[in-house]
């Protein structure tokens, strides 16, 4: 335990800061689970395996002389193609039966997912340079590599054309009506099907892009990526399913806490805090849901 | 009636003696068999809340991993400073005497059974009142949390593991070792088999199952469901912690993230065991666990560094394919043998009517 944090302003600062912008993007991660999850009905564990799949694309990039920003726009047009096939072969036997098993096939296709990445990149951590160079604020006692900043600002602009489509596009209408009523919409002639597999295509796209923020912003290795699974599903179940601005505020939140933890608790618990916060989330919910005989659904 | 029971008495004392001899038998195969044993133990306890009770729960390793770490601690602790041994990493600066080593471990298994049982009780009041994919989720975050903090913790050699003691260098049989874990677990495994059968004929057993089918008409029928979700999971906690206690001394090393809380591998097992077996089956987690470790034991070496790949693919396969398991699967090709009465002219006319 170390409160160090709370004598030294600017540290806070630098702290909130960073806890913001890298809230930011796990709000990008947490909405394409938030997409999912309301279309179609599954939890997908291999989340965050997809976003590190998406992040070794812009590392591949990179490795190959581009610069690994361009993965913003490649990695999203691979993953989504990645999705797609991953629906087709696997997701689409799962849409209409009990959450649990969609959870465990799911962990079975993030094992499959950990250990080709394993194969394919090495076990090394790794980390594609940007070189965007720091901004330094107040002073130069608060640090802010331009990379982060880079990467909430394509978060966000991403978010948005996210939401516009949705609200605009005819395939947008289609998943938002299969997400009210896939029966209905069926029976008035949308291809759920389709839509269903359109959806997820799209997660893995959104996912391949936070994945190639995250290759320039933090580090990459095969074995991180349930961490970014359980954040999002945090994420999801504080802000609810499709309400942006409380999925955005919630990531940013979720951000605060692990920079703060990182601080008071040291490196080696942050990812410990972020588990347990999960568990004291659920069982936050399911305590204040117990006072009216309900329980989370 | 009279028949059946003899018919169970001769499977049963066959099995025993089969277990018995088995270290005599296949002699090289000691360890591999101890590892059976403990997989039958975890998949049969994961039954009685996954597959009876209908609470799929991913953090089961929880109690494992703190049964392994506790049975180290306290056998080391005993006699040793505990802090000085883990911080010499392996080296072996204390030496258990042969009575220290037996007495260590026997009273470290005791601890390690009971403390995570009391600890399932602490914490089932408020997980256990999370319901479906909240459940599993929770405890999926529960066990990795666990691996995470404890790869933090000094005393307990923190990311640079805990060497357990080794076993007494006195005892010059080199076969004594191998034997004593494998009888050791062969014990536990009786020990479990007999509880969760008792549990089987009792009417804790339909409690449990009312719970898994509905849960909310449970309680409406004044069963105070809590308190048997608990009990259910305290039942799973206390042969988890055991079963973790052998793998450690077995293992002789503790890693935090990879032995101990090892979410990756036992944790999947474990669910994935009695789910190949069948779940909510006394045999089921049994014939699962078996079957697994001969697969895994079999193509393991064959297939060495793809062995994830194909234990990620079997999981997807299984999931989807075989949710029943095998039970499931021969429940449905043979109902009469398992005392289901079919009315015939019922089954023809569904017959006619496809």
């Amino acid at each position: 335990m170390d409160f160090l944090i709370f004598q030294a302003p600017m540290l806070m600062v630098q702290a909130s800061l960073d806890g913001i912008l890298l809230g930011i993007l796990f709000a990008l991660i947490a909405y394409g689970m938030a997409l999912q999850w309301g279309v179609m009905n599954i939890i997908n564990i291999a989340q965050g395996d997809l976003v590190i799949l998406g992040g070794y694309i812009a590392y591949t990039m990179y490795l190959a002389g581009i610069h690994p920003a361009w993965g913003v726009i490649v990695s999203p047009i691979l993953m989504y193609f990645v999705g797609w096939g991953l629906y087709k072969l696997v997701i689409n036997k799962v849409v209409d039966r009990d959450l649990f098993i969609s959870i465990l096939a799911t962990f079975g296709i993030a094992i499959v997912f950990q250990q080709l990445m394993n194969f394919i990149f090495g076990a090394d951590v790794v980390v594609a340079q940007s070189e965007y160079g720091t901004t330094m604020l107040f002073d130069n006692s608060v640090t802010l590599p331009n990379s982060k900043i880079f990467s909430a600002f394509v978060s966000l602009a991403y978010a948005v054309a996210l939401v516009v489509y949705m609200k605009k596009s005819r395939l947008g209408r289609a998943i938002r009506a299969t997400a009210q009523n896939a029966r209905a919409a069926k029976i008035l002639g949308v291809d759920t099907e389709k839509v269903y597999a359109a959806t997820f295509g799209i997660n893995a796209a959104l996912c391949g892009i936070a994945g190639a923020l995250i290759s320039i912003t933090l580090t990459l290795h095969p074995y991180v990526g349930l961490p970014y699974t359980v954040r999002s599903f945090m994420i999801v179940i504080v802000a609810g399913l499709g309400n942006l601005p409380a999925v955005a505020i919630s990531g940013m939140g979720l951000g605060l806490f692990e920079e703060f933890a990182d601080y008071i608790l040291g490196t080696e618990f942050r990812i410990g805090a972020v588990f347990m916060l999960l568990v004291f989330i659920l069982v936050y919910r399911r305590f204040k849901l117990s006072k009216k005989r309900e329980y989370l659904k | 009636m009279e028949k059946v029971k003899q018919k169970d008495l001769i499977l049963y004392s066959g099995l025993i003696i089969l277990g018995l001899a088995a270290p005599y038998l296949f002699s090289a195969f000691k360890v591999q068999l101890t590892y059976l044993c403990v997989l039958i133990v975890l998949a049969m306890t994961w039954n009685l809340q996954g597959g009876e009770m209908g609470y799929n729960s991913f953090g089961n390793i929880l109690f494992y991993g703190l049964g392994m770490y506790l049975t180290a601690s306290v056998q080391v602790g005993m006699f040793f400073p505990l802090a000085e041994w883990t911080e010499s990493g392996g080296e072996k600066t204390f030496v258990h005497t042969t009575a220290q080593y037996f007495q260590g471990i026997g009273v470290g298994l005791l601890v390690s059974a009971i403390i995570p049982a009391i600890v399932a009780g602490a914490i089932g009041y408020a997980i256990l009142g999370l319901r479906g994919h909240y459940f599993a989720i929770c405890t999926l975050g529960l066990g990795i949390a666990a691996g995470e903090i404890a790869g933090g913790i000094e005393i307990i050699g923190a990311g640079q593991g805990f060497t357990t003691p080794p076993f007494p260098a006195e005892i010059v049989d080199v076969e004594a070792r191998g034997k004593f874990f494998y009888f050791l677990s062969f014990f536990v495994l009786v020990l479990a088999f007999v509880f969760v059968k008792y549990i089987y004929g009792s009417r804790f057993r339909l409690i449990l199952n009312a719970i898994r089918d509905n849960e909310d008409k449970a309680e409406a029928m004044g069963i105070q469901t809590m308190k048997y979700k608990i009990v259910g999971w305290m039942v799973s906690a206390f042969f988890c912690g055991l079963a973790g206690g052998i793998m450690g001394g077995l293992i002789g090393y503790i890693d935090s993230t990879d032995v101990a809380f090892d979410g990756r591998e036992m944790g999947v097992f474990m669910v994935l065991m009695a789910i190949l077996g069948g779940k909510g089956t006394l045999w089921g987690p049994i014939i699962g666990a078996t079957l697994f470790h001969f697969f895994k034991e079999g193509l393991w070496t064959f297939i060495l560094g793809w062995q994830y790949v194909a234990l990620g693919v079997l999981i997807v396969v299984i999931v989807i394919y075989f949710p029943e398991g095998l039970m499931g699967w021969l429940r449905e090709k043979y109902p009469e043998r398992f005392g289901e009465v079919i009315d015939e002219k019922d089954r023809k006319s569904q017959v006619e009517l496809k």
